[in-house]
């Protein structure tokens, strides 16, 4: 009879205890306005472009918009990749 | 994906101001307001090192933790920003901040202290990306372009460096590699909450 409250007892001491390793939520908790996704673009249409808008990935695409900042970064900060 | 984050390569820092003059030229920063400077350490004794400073973007923000109205906000990419319609100037946030990033206009119409101005990574801030009213309030939004900071594109050396923090730390790695020397990362400890790279771990050289 007493296994199972020990067993509750234990689940809940190991959840409380892995609680402290979690992340702090990143979103907008506290209700301010939040921003929009960066890789919708910057158009007046979603998901669309402007003239400004740097050519090489498809904007509204997340994963496009990270690859972008990626091989911009290399491009354009990594000159050893140019070098060797 | 990582977060953004900032590096600023203390061996190739040359003092030149571009990075500030790329931020303000690109978001319009008023008068009285550097969102970036450039800081010198140890003025005057030989050695010295220049090193590029803004908002870094904490892993956990002290800014964020004192805001009285929490105008603040991070981003998917981690990228702090804040809202300036819920900002009431009281300036706890440039008391808190260990990289003296917040700012304030004096000449605003309530006095001394108008809505704190910070760098925003070139991500503008909650109003509609790329909209008349997030670039006066914010600057421009060159991350929703598909671009980077201003400030790094336009450093003619290489030593600000800003994007992924995998890929910048990438980059700082291969070159402190190559020569041998410069692995301090000032601010990268405070800032993401590691051991200040470079440093000695406490109670003794690691072995």
């Amino acid at each position: 009879m007493r296994r199972p409250g020990l067993v509750f007892a234990g689940a809940a001491l190991a959840a409380s205890c892995l609680a402290a390793c979690g992340e702090k939520p990143q979103t907008n908790a506290q209700g301010v306005k939040h921003d929009a996704v960066p890789w919708s673009g910057t158009g007046t249409q979603e998901n669309v472009g402007t003239v400004f808008t740097a050519p090489g990935w498809k904007v509204g695409d997340k994963t496009a918009w990270q690859q972008q900042l990626k091989t911009r970064a290399q491009n354009g900060q990594n000159e050893y990749n140019k070098e060797n | 994906m990582a977060r953004m984050k900032f590096v600023c390569d203390a061996e190739r820092c040359i003092e030149c101001n571009g990075c500030v003059t790329a931020c303000k030229n690109e978001n319009e920063v008023p008068w009285g307001v550097n969102r970036r400077r450039v800081v010198t350490l140890n003025d005057g004794v030989p050695g010295e090192k220049s090193i590029s400073v803004a908002c870094m973007h904490c892993s956990d923000a002290p800014c964020m933790a004192v805001c009285p109205v929490q105008c603040f906000y991070r981003t998917e990419e981690g990228v702090v920003l804040h809202d300036k319609d819920v900002c009431i100037g009281c300036g706890y946030c440039s008391y808190a901040c260990p990289f003296g990033a917040p700012q304030f206009p004096s000449q605003g119409t309530f006095g001394v202290r108008g809505k704190m101005d910070k760098c925003t990574f070139c991500a503008g801030g909650p109003e509609a990306n790329g909209s008349e009213a997030e670039f006066e309030k914010y600057g421009r939004n060159r991350l929703a372009e598909g671009k980077l900071p201003a400030c790094a594109e336009m450093c003619s050396t290489k030593a600000l460096l800003a994007g992924d923090g995998d890929v910048v730390a990438d980059i700082f790695r291969t070159r402190v590699v190559q020569r041998g020397k410069g692995a301090e990362v000032w601010g990268w400890g405070t800032a993401y909450g590691s051991q200040q790279a470079g440093t000695p771990p406490a109670g003794g050289v690691r072995k």
